[in-house]
């Protein structure tokens, strides 16, 4: 089967969906999508035993790459590491003659249960969301993939289900334009895609 | 008639029974217990043993025979291919070179040249019997030297073929000279060299597309004494097949055991005939002893002294060269060298076919005769001396080597699977799958036929027999499967491995609940329900399919078959109350309830709080102090 181009492959982790109240809600904004196609990591691998011919091939057909999970422990749920450690593979993704991802886009969308003001070098949690995201903008980098600034989702133990539709808006929003975005010459000056997406919305 | 049939069996075994064990016992082997346990009962100590001797030892030679067919069975012709190298080259220069040596020695007396050359072929040969006895005994086969000790009676074994083709083209045979009536011997010499090529090349045809078929039709039966009469028949057949052409049996054997080495019938074939081999061999030994003829020795002791150490010399002198020239160390070349230095059986054969054909006459073949006899006691005596005097000076010892060579011979495999249905198969198929080969066991003579076709080893036999398992290697392997279907013979494997094979990890199948109950109750520690993995694993998937999240479904599948395992030990110690062994209807309900209740406790406990996000939020927006 040709690849189809220009398409979004949403890779969700979540080891316990069925508790998460904001995953739940966030989930729709990837439903009904012809352009999307939504992995379910812990559902296909329970056994985190990954199928990684497929899970490449799935990422050569795709030029919009999706890491979807909660941020616990200031980082991923553990099966989004063993798909980075077993997909990944060097002379394929990185390293001499490992470019097969080279030029794909990548974002990062994580589920944040602290407010914005707990993630500064003043807050309890001392470090920046993006300083706790270096790993992976690195493992982004090391492949030639553009790694976007990530979509947070700040303070999910407080937010009420309107709070939850409108970060479902602003991802719907950055579907509908990410093959612009990509081309925005201020798009890294971000913190978060967050912002330019709240800009977006207000100009249009 | 038969009180003296039975008087000697007494004489032979009585003796045996007293001087063996002493032999052992102050550290000598068995071999040189049986040599002196001979003489004792021979014509010129004790004199229970008159001029039959030489009959008895001409018919316990089968033991070799036996022996040889053992080692055919060992050794299927991939191995032999393998060995190639040392067996050409280590057998070739020994054999060659002494043969050459001897030759020049006997010429040098004055010996006519084909008299010298037959006597020089005769006693090139050293005695598989005596060597490969002494070297399992002293637990050295693995090692360089054993290894290269086998090689060299291997190609010994062989060379028999042409060197008996070779000796009709020396002698000149007259009638009434033969003692064998073989079909050829009236036949021109070259006629016999064809025979004998033509016979060899039967034995492998035969072998390969008669015998199989014959001993699946045998095993049918589900007889185990026809079994052994087929497994002896074989042997029997070849060895007189063999004889009737004037070849050596325990050539033959060799071959049809090599050429069976490949069936599944090895280990049942190799079980049925190890206990008749030990007791010939035992007997070939004490008669030996008893056929030492001191009248001989003592008519021209200076001789037989001479060509004694001439020969024991001479070999070991080209064993020393061969083994240097192969890069043994010093230690293993002297074990090497000085195992190999005797005259062997093989000797008795040539020298009385030589004396058939008037190569020989009948004073210097029973001259030649004692001076085998005596190489072949000598052997256990110079290896002990070689132990305790030479061997302290080079200061090592031959177990650094054992660990790196066990792999040329090494035929055993480190896992066992018995029985091998649809549970046993699926292991071994797997094990399979990930390079490990399995030793397996089936008593189904139709779904072994079938397995091999495919590809698997496996071996026609009732795995739950000691000899059995003691042939597929048990002593050596590291793990069994016990996977026979009905758990009743199941639990007799378990218990007959446990009882033998103290060190042998034993992981069992279990059919339900109540047979692992009985596992638990012989301590095994690996116990594997048929149904509880399988049984689950459609849970999950039922729980899947209602809308469970794949993970969690699996999680508390895992979770179940741990907690199911635990409490399955923990009922098992409360099951003693029980009065009854066999659980009645009533009470197997109970257990079910007791059962059930403890599930319910699982069911309640709470579920993985760490990533429970609802959980989470309570607990931080509680201490809110906005609300």
């Amino acid at each position: 089967m040709l690849p189809e181009k220009n398409k979004v492959l949403v890779l969700f982790t979540h080891p316990l969906l069925e508790r998460s109240r904001a995953n739940r809600l966030i989930l729709k904004s990837y439903s009904d999508r012809e352009d999307v196609t939504f992995h379910d990591l812990y559902e296909r691998y329970p056994d985190f035993n990954i199928d990684v011919e497929y899970e490449k091939e799935l990422l050569l057909q795709h030029e919009m790459i999706i890491w979807h999970h909660p941020f616990y422990w200031y980082s991923c749920p553990p099966l989004l590491k063993q798909w980075i450690d077993m997909v990944l593979e060097v002379g394929w993704a990185y390293g001499p003659g490992g470019d097969a991802l080279e030029g794909k886009s990548i974002l990062q969308t994580i589920t944040v249960g602290g407010g914005v003001q707990a993630y500064q070098e003043s807050g309890h949690n001392r470090f920046t969301i993006r300083e706790f995201l270096r790993p992976f903008e690195q493992t982004a980098n090391l492949c030639k993939m553009n790694y976007f600034p990530p979509f947070v989702i700040h303070g999910t133990h407080r937010l009420d289900k309107q709070g939850f539709a409108d970060y479902a808006t602003e991802l719907g929003l950055f579907l509908d334009n990410w093959q612009d975005i990509q081309y925005q010459p201020n798009l890294y000056q971000h913190t978060y895609i967050n912002d330019l997406l709240k800009k977006i919305a207000t100009t249009k | 008639m038969s009180t003296g049939f039975l008087f000697q069996a007494l004489v032979f075994m009585g003796a045996s029974i007293v001087l063996v064990p002493i032999a052992k016992k102050i550290g000598l082997s068995s071999v040189l217990g049986y040599l002196v346990a001979g003489i004792l009962i021979g014509p010129f100590v004790l004199g229970f043993v008159g001029e039959n001797g030489q009959d008895i030892m001409h018919a316990s030679e089968f033991g070799v025979v036996m022996m040889l067919f053992l080692i055919g069975l060992e050794l299927n012709p991939r191995k032999f291919w393998e060995m190639r190298k040392a067996i050409l080259g280590l057998g070739g220069l020994q054999v060659a070179g002494t043969t050459v040596l001897l030759f020049i020695s006997f010429l040098l007396m004055k010996w006519q040249w084909e008299m010298a050359l037959a006597v020089a072929l005769a006693f090139s040969m050293s005695s598989t019997a005596i060597v490969l006895q002494t070297l399992k005994e002293k637990n050295i086969s693995r090692t360089i030297a054993g290894e290269a000790s086998f090689s060299v009676l291997l190609f010994q074994d062989i060379a028999v073929i042409p060197i008996l083709a070779l000796l009709p083209l020396l002698g000149t045979p007259h009638a009434g000279a033969e003692t064998h009536a073989s079909l050829f011997s009236e036949q021109p010499a070259w006629i016999q060299a064809i025979s004998v090529f033509v016979v060899v090349g039967l034995i492998l045809l035969i072998g390969k597309f008669l015998v199989v078929p014959f001993l699946r039709f045998v095993s049918k039966s589900q007889m185990r004494e026809l079994f052994v009469a087929a497994a002896l028949f074989i042997v029997v057949g070849v060895a007189a097949l063999m004889q009737a052409v004037g070849l050596s049996p325990a050539l033959g054997t060799f071959l049809a055991g090599m050429v069976l080495a490949n069936t599944e019938f090895r280990h049942e074939l190799e079980s049925d005939i190890e206990p008749f081999k030990g007791l010939l061999l035992g007997l070939f030994f004490v008669s030996v002893g008893a056929t030492i003829d001191f009248d001989q020795i003592m008519s021209d002791p200076a001789t037989i002294a001479l060509l004694v150490v001439l020969v024991l010399v001479l070999k070991f002198i080209v064993l020393i060269i061969t083994g240097k020239l192969f890069k043994m160390s010093s230690d293993q070349n002297l074990i090497f060298s000085f195992g190999l230095s005797q005259v062997g059986e093989f000797a008795f054969v040539l020298l009385s076919f030589s004396s058939q054909i008037n190569l020989l006459d009948a004073v210097w073949n029973a001259k030649l005769m004692a001076v085998v006899a005596i190489t072949m006691a000598s052997t256990p005596l110079v290896l002990l001396l070689n132990e305790k005097l030479i061997e302290p000076y080079f200061g090592v010892k031959t177990k650094g080597e054992e660990q790196e060579e066990s792999d040329t011979i090494d035929t055993q495999h480190k896992v066992i699977i018995a029985g091998f249905g649809h549970f046993g198969s699926t292991v071994g198929r797997f094990l399979r799958a990930n390079g490990i080969k399995a030793t397996i066991l089936d008593n189904d003579s139709d779904r072994v036929d079938l397995l091999r076709r495919m590809g698997f080893e496996v071996y026609f036999g009732d795995a739950t027999r000691v000899d059995l398992l003691e042939a597929a290697g048990a002593s050596e392997a590291a793990i069994l499967i016990a996977a026979i279907d009905p758990p009743e013979l199941n639990h007799l494997l378990v218990e007959t491995a446990k009882k033998k094979y103290p060190n042998l990890r034993i992981f069992a199948r279990a059919r339900n609940r109540y047979d692992a109950y009985d596992l638990m109750d012989m301590h095994v520690e690996h116990i594997y329900r048929e149904t509880l993995d399988t049984a689950v694993r459609l849970g999950v998937d039922a729980m899947v399919k209602l809308g469970f999240r794949k993970y969690t479904a699996t999680r508390q599948g895992q979770k179940f078959i741990h907690y199911d395992e635990q409490s399955l030990e923990k009922l098992s110690k409360n099951r003693h109350n029980v009065k009854e062994y066999a659980l009645s209807v009533r009470e197997q309900v109970q257990w079910q309830e007791q059962i059930l209740q403890n599930d319910l406790f699982l069911a309640k406990e709470e579920t993985d709080i760490s990533w429970d996000s609802e959980h989470l939020r309570q607990v931080v927006t509680q201490n809110d102090p906005k609300k």
